[in-house]
């Protein structure tokens, strides 16, 4: 089966460089110092943020920075089929590790030495890109819980459809149908990557290709975040009547 | 620009999934028309195919011009009426291209190829992700139901958005739109709905200039039945068969009509080692050679053994008797598992060649069709250009098949040309071994080199040169592509270097291009008689990639260094540049070896190749390669009439062997190098060992006469078949190397990823690993091995589907599929030629008994490579006064004292008996021994009424398939394996006439 039809469409009806829409919010509970709510197409993913606060295992302190601790989880309700466990599984493990590697590039560690700063991320819906959605999602918990960050740090999904159309942000379906997937978490401003990885091979000319629209789709959903993040400050700053203070 | 719809699906996978996918739902998708201008500006990026300017009401019915809408059953249904070019501006929905493509995918790629063609004017509307014409299946509707009310709001949207754009026209001169179904209902709900509407008939008979269209409609069942009889039992319904194939009650396989018998046929099922018989019009049961069958498996006590009785469908009026006799088993034989159809699983009817039958109705529309392939059943066709077809052989396809007709209903689609013209029947024989042999399009001719062609100093940087070798090659008389070349000297230390080099076709053949792609269909070339289909266009074929003697040429080039007993010291590959000293024939080069006065380099370098040769010969021997005996023949052609004048057979010369064992060297050499370089991805060839059941015909024919046949091992094998030498009978021992031919299986292509390493051996050849790398202008594998190869060596670069091990699979089933459609077509070919050539000829021919059968004996006659069948028994209605006996232990047929052994020599006479215009027989009538009141007399003595008359029936036709065993060119069966035997097959470069 196709992922693209001659008509240029993909199964759902983008067009092979369309995001799927992302809706998001910030502040959406109480207790943590930030937290987030993000949906790109079915999948949908919610954020907190803790600290920065003492860091519970003393002997794993840093004295130059703070420790960032992610935990991934996905509901049991998440997939098609009822997940048995909701974390400490294989995949879950390594999703905690990379998205580590993606937040920590980000955070300005440096300004919290003794500390350790909580990452809790829970995948409420799965259908496809859920690392990416995961990365994005913890940005703005860490944007809401006002952490200090180099830039935002964005993921994005790409891959290959009818051989050598790119496609970005995939969706479960042509993960599974389509051939290896490639997933970048990337700070867009300065252009650097925190991580890469890619399902099987690409081939050497398809490689750039792929990346290409990846960052691309990444740069995008930065714009989406940005704006969100900037409606969301003139709220509560409307409410909070900072606006007026200059008057 | 988005909106976004979920939608809820429930599939089966073991348990019930509800899965939710998102569904955008868009506003940029065109309706593509010239006449909206609102669309035009939305997508800038899609083409407006749909004309604004239609002539004025093209039918009778509807006065407005118009676009049409189809639905999904008229493109199942219908798809020859779309594919004529009478109906353009077109538009179909997604809605019925996704139906279309879940329930045929030949027919879906029928209508993709008409939708790309561009005159036709057919637009691709989504209306499934159009804002405005998705629909939400609503409680209770089937999905059915649910498409068709799509379809009629796409209708619907269409008529209201081209109204909304054409607001300054006049109502009757605005396009509409009309939808086309012959689903009476919906055409009545889309009619109250204000829509034109009308079914393909109705339409099709309202046009003003139909061109023959009614003839392509595809009637619906009703139509033929005569509410007579029931013939066939009731098929299966698909969930009746999924439970039964589920439950193990009913068995899957694909069916094969015998050719020799409408009424029987065999099943393959995977689970079974043998075919399941099945017999008769219930055990049949409306089956068509080739589709995919339910069959259920009778008690051992109803078994049956294949009647070896040979049956045509002529005589069909006492049918009752025939059903009897097929029916009546041969106690003593031994019986096979037999079976009967109970439902079609899925049909692989395609179109067939063929011509009417003689009506002796006149002004009647009803005829009968009958096609060349003797295992596909007559088809009944409608047809008002009766009188117009009948001197034509014709294309049909098959329609329906009702429990109420005993042949199948199916409709005309096209005339091919007259009957008897050997372009049209060169045309029969190519569609009926689907080659594609339509022209080279202007897109593949693009990625041609531009004339002149000039070797830049890039190139010289890039390549070895070569040129100052003295290169030659040597090939059949009237080569026009020459892809090997070989050179040899001796080296100060004793050694020899040897360098095969191969033109190198890779370097004007680019992957991904549209000339790679068509090359990549096309798989091969083919030849027949008097023509060559190229893989490649000729510029490239006979010019650029040919190693034309005197000409400077890119070629890829293998040299060994050898020691004197042909043992391999070192090999080096490279792309390079070669001038041939000169393109040598078989026959010359032979004469400049035996002459030795000749003191040139290339006589030198000739003598050294030879000498190697032998070498190389005997080794390979001795490792237990096969040498299979071929009595190829040749035509001499009339340059004028194109007809053949003579048949001869080929002289097998010392240099055509010579050639052989270098080529297969440098084949065994790439094979090695290409899958240590990529063990996944190497594409390599292999003959896998036959099943020691295959062996039993040579065996027991081998035993009647008292030798030994020792099968365990190919050297085994070739040693007995050396052993076997009968006093006084020359040909015995190549007619048993011919019987050991047809036990073997077919070499393959594979990609070295899919296979255990274990297999790649092969049989024929007996060495571990093998490939095709030495004629890359007539074969695509050999492009693809070039393409490896130049990565290995970091000539090129590789390409993403060069590494895919999936992609490369399919192409090597498509180069395994299209190189055997080429053989047969070859065959063919030779056997259409053989037929022209006994046009008015009576011809006494030595010949040699291969089989004994039943009622008949087969003949070979090594001169023409042709066989055919002497009939024992009068044809029915006939008497005759001398009867045989047939002995099974023995296997003989006996007269009194005249007994026919197998591998008797025997005179016949040959005729070509022409009354049956479609299928023009070779006659066989017995000379010698002499069997008064049977045997004819020689020519001399023959009356010419004699010569007409048709005693003994058939043997050959000219539309046949060389499907089985009992087929025209034993020869050319042999061809088959001899591609690996001989790689540089004369046979194959048969004189081409421009």
């Amino acid at each position: 089966m196709d992922l693209v039809s001659d008509q240029g469409l993909r199964i759902d009806g983008r067009r092979p460089k369309e995001l799927r829409k992302i809706r998001c919010k910030l502040g959406v509970f109480a207790q943590p110092e930030g937290s987030a709510y993000l949906e790109q197409g079915n999948t949908k993913v919610l954020a907190a943020v803790y600290g920065p606060h003492q860091v519970r295992n003393r002997s794993k302190a840093l004295h130059d920075a703070a420790v960032v601790n992610c935990q991934y989880s996905m509901a049991t309700f998440s997939t098609f089929e009822r997940k048995r466990r909701p974390r400490g599984d294989i995949k879950s493990t390594e999703m905690t590790l990379h998205l580590k590697q993606a937040m920590q590039a980000s955070i300005k560690t440096e300004l919290y030495p003794y500390s350790q700063i909580d990452i809790y991320l829970e995948v409420l819906q799965a259908d496809g890109g859920n690392y990416c959605a995961c990365v994005n999602a913890a940005t703005l918990a860490l944007v809401d819980a006002g952490i200090p960050l180099k830039e935002y740090v964005i993921g994005c999904t790409a891959s290959l459809g009818n051989g050598d159309v790119p496609l970005i942000d995939v969706s479960h379906l042509e993960e599974t149908m389509g051939g290896s997937n490639l997933t970048v978490a990337v700070l867009p401003l300065s252009g650097q990557i925190a991580v890469l990885e890619m399902s099987q091979k690409f081939h050497v000319d398809h490689l750039s290709l792929v990346l290409n629209e990846a960052l691309d789709g990444c740069r995008r959903i930065y714009e989406i975040l940005n704006d969100t993040v900037k409606n969301h400050l003139s709220e509560i700053g409307a409410i909070s009547g900072w606006g007026k203070s200059d008057l | 620009m988005l909106t976004s719809k979920t939608f809820l699906r429930k599939t089966k996978r073991g348990n019930v999934l509800k899965i939710v996918r998102e569904h955008y739902l868009r506003d940029d998708i065109g309706c593509g028309s010239k006449v909206c201008k609102k669309c035009a500006i939305l997508v800038e990026e899609q083409e407006a195919v749909l004309d604004d300017q239609l002539p004025d009401a093209l039918s009778k019915a509807y006065k407005n011009p118009h676009y049409l809408i189809v639905d999904t059953n008229v493109v199942l249904h219908q798809i020859d009426v779309l594919e004529a070019d009478v109906l353009c501006n077109v538009i179909i929905l997604q809605t019925v291209l996704e139906e279309v493509k879940h329930r045929s995918s030949t027919i879906y790629k029928r209508l993709k190829d008409i939708i790309n063609d561009k005159r036709r004017k057919f637009y691709v509307f989504v209306n499934e992700h159009h804002k405005d014409t998705y629909l939400e299946r609503e409680a209770g509707e089937t999905a059915n139901d649910r498409n068709d009310r799509a379809i009629r709001v796409a209708v619907k949207w269409y008529d209201l958005h081209l109204s909304a754009s054409q607001a300054h026209v006049s109502a009757k001169k605005r396009i509409r739109i009309v939808l086309l179904t012959d689903d009476a209902a919906n055409c009545e709900k889309a009619t109250k709905e204000g829509l034109f509407a009308a079914s393909v008939e109705d339409y099709v008979c309202c046009l003003k200039d139909s061109k023959g269209l009614e003839d392509k409609i595809s009637r619906s069942e009703s139509h033929f039945d005569e509410g007579s009889k029931e013939i066939f039992p009731c098929h299966l319904t698909p969930v009746q068969i999924h439970d039964g194939v589920k439950s193990g009650k009913l068995l899957q396989g694909s069916f094969q009509a015998s050719r020799e018998n409408f009424l029987e046929g065999q099943v393959s099922v995977e689970s079974f080692e043998k075919p399941i018989l099945v017999q008769g019009y219930d055990g049949l049961n409306r089956a068509v050679d080739g589709d995919v069958v339910a069959v259920e498996l009778l008690p051992e006590d109803q078994w049956s053994a294949p009647s070896e009785i040979v049956l045509q469908n002529d005589e069909v009026e006492d049918e009752e008797e025939i059903v009897e006799k097929v029916l009546k088993v041969e106690t003593k034989q031994e019986k096979t598992p037999t079976g009967k159809i109970v439902g079609i699983i899925r049909r692989k009817w395609r179109q067939y060649c063929g011509i009417l039958q003689h009506n002796a109705l006149q002004n009647t529309t009803r005829h009968i069709f009958v096609p060349a392939e003797r295992k596909i059943p007559k088809i009944r066709i409608e047809t008002r250009q009766a009188p117009t077809l009948m001197e034509k052989r014709i294309i049909v396809a098959i329609d329906s098949w009702s429990r109420y007709s005993r042949y199948p209903s199916g409709h005309f689609v096209r005339a091919l040309g007259k009957i008897g013209d050997k372009e049209t029947e060169n045309e029969v024989l190519l569609l009926e071994h689907d080659v594609p042999h339509s022209r080279f399009s202007e897109k593949v001719l693009s990625f041609l080199p531009k004339l002149p062609w000039i070797i830049t100093d890039e190139d010289v940087a890039k390549r070895t040169d070569l040129r100052h070798l003295d290169v030659c090659s040597v090939d059949p008389p009237g080569c026009t592509d020459i892809d090997d070349a070989l050179h040899c000297f001796q080296k100060p230390n004793g050694n020899y270097e040897v360098g095969v080099h191969i033109a190198d076709v890779s370097h004007f053949i680019r992957p991904g291009t549209a000339l790679d792609d068509e090359a990549a269909l096309r798989a091969t070339t083919v030849y027949l008689v008097d023509k060559r289909i190229d893989m490649v266009p000729d510029l490239l074929s006979s010019n650029l990639c040919s190693l034309k003697g005197g000409e400077e040429r890119f070629a890829f080039s293998c040299v060994w260094e050898l020691t004197p007993n042909a043992q391999i010291v070192g090999t080096r590959f490279h792309k390079s540049i070669i001038r041939s000293r000169a393109a040598l024939t078989y026959e010359e080069a032979q004469l400049i070896i035996d002459d030795d006065k000749q003191q040139t380099s290339v006589a030198k370098s000739l003598r050294g190749l030879n000498k190697l040769a032998k070498v190389l010969k005997k080794r390979r021997i001795e490792n237990g390669a096969l040498v299979l005996a071929s009595p190829e023949i040749r035509f001499y052609i009339d340059s004028e009439t194109h007809d053949p004048i003579e048949v001869q057979a080929k002289q097998i010369r010392e240099t055509n062997s010579m050639v052989e064992e270098f080529m297969l060297l440098a084949n065994i050499s790439v094979a090695e190098k290409i899958f240590a370089e990529f063990p996944e991805h190497a594409i390599l060839r292999r003959h896998p060992i036959p099943p020691p059941s295959n062996f039993e015909p040579l065996v027991k024919a081998a035993n009647y006469l008292g030798f030994e046949m020792n099968t365990n091992s190919n050297k085994e094998l070739a040693e007995s078949l050396d052993a076997a030498v009968k006093e006084g009978n020359a040909y015995f021992n190549t007619m048993l190397r011919i019987l050991a031919t047809r036990c073997m299986l077919q070499a393959v292509y594979f990609s070295s990823g899919v296979v255990t390493k274990e297999d790649f051996y092969h049989y024929g050849l007996a060495v571990p690993i093998y490939t095709h790398f030495t004629s890359p202008i007539r074969r695509y594998a050999d492009i693809l091995v070039h393409r490896l190869l130049a990565a290995c060596i970091g000539a090129d670069v590789t390409y993403p589907d060069l590494l895919d091990k999936k992609k490369m699979n399919n192409i090597c089933h498509n180069l395994n599929y299209r190189n055997r459609m080429a053989q047969y077509a070859g065959r063919a070919s030779v056997a259409l030629h053989t037929h022209i050539f006994f046009r008015e000829k009576v011809q006494n021919e030595e010949g040699y008994v291969l089989f004994v059968r039943k009622n008949a004996l087969q003949i070979l006659i090594p001169k023409y490579g042709l066989e055919g069948t002497l009939y024992l028994y009068p044809p029915k209605g006939m008497k005759q006064e001398v009867s045989f006996v047939y002995n099974e232990e023995n296997h003989t047929q006996s007269y009194k004292n005249i007994v026919f052994h197998m591998f008797d020599p025997v005179t016949v006479q040959l005729t070509l008996d022409r009354s049956n215009i479609q299928h023009e027989k070779l006659v066989f009538k017995l000379v010698k021994p002499f069997i008064p009141n049977f045997s004819v007399s020689s020519i001399d003595e023959e009356s010419k009424e004699n010569v007409t008359r048709v005693e003994e029936n058939v043997s050959e036709e000219c539309g046949d398939k060389a499907g089985t065993s009992r087929n025209p060119v034993v020869l050319q069966q042999m061809k088959r394996k001899d591609e690996d035997f001989r790689s540089k097959d004369s046979s194959r470069k048969k004189k081409h006439k421009k």
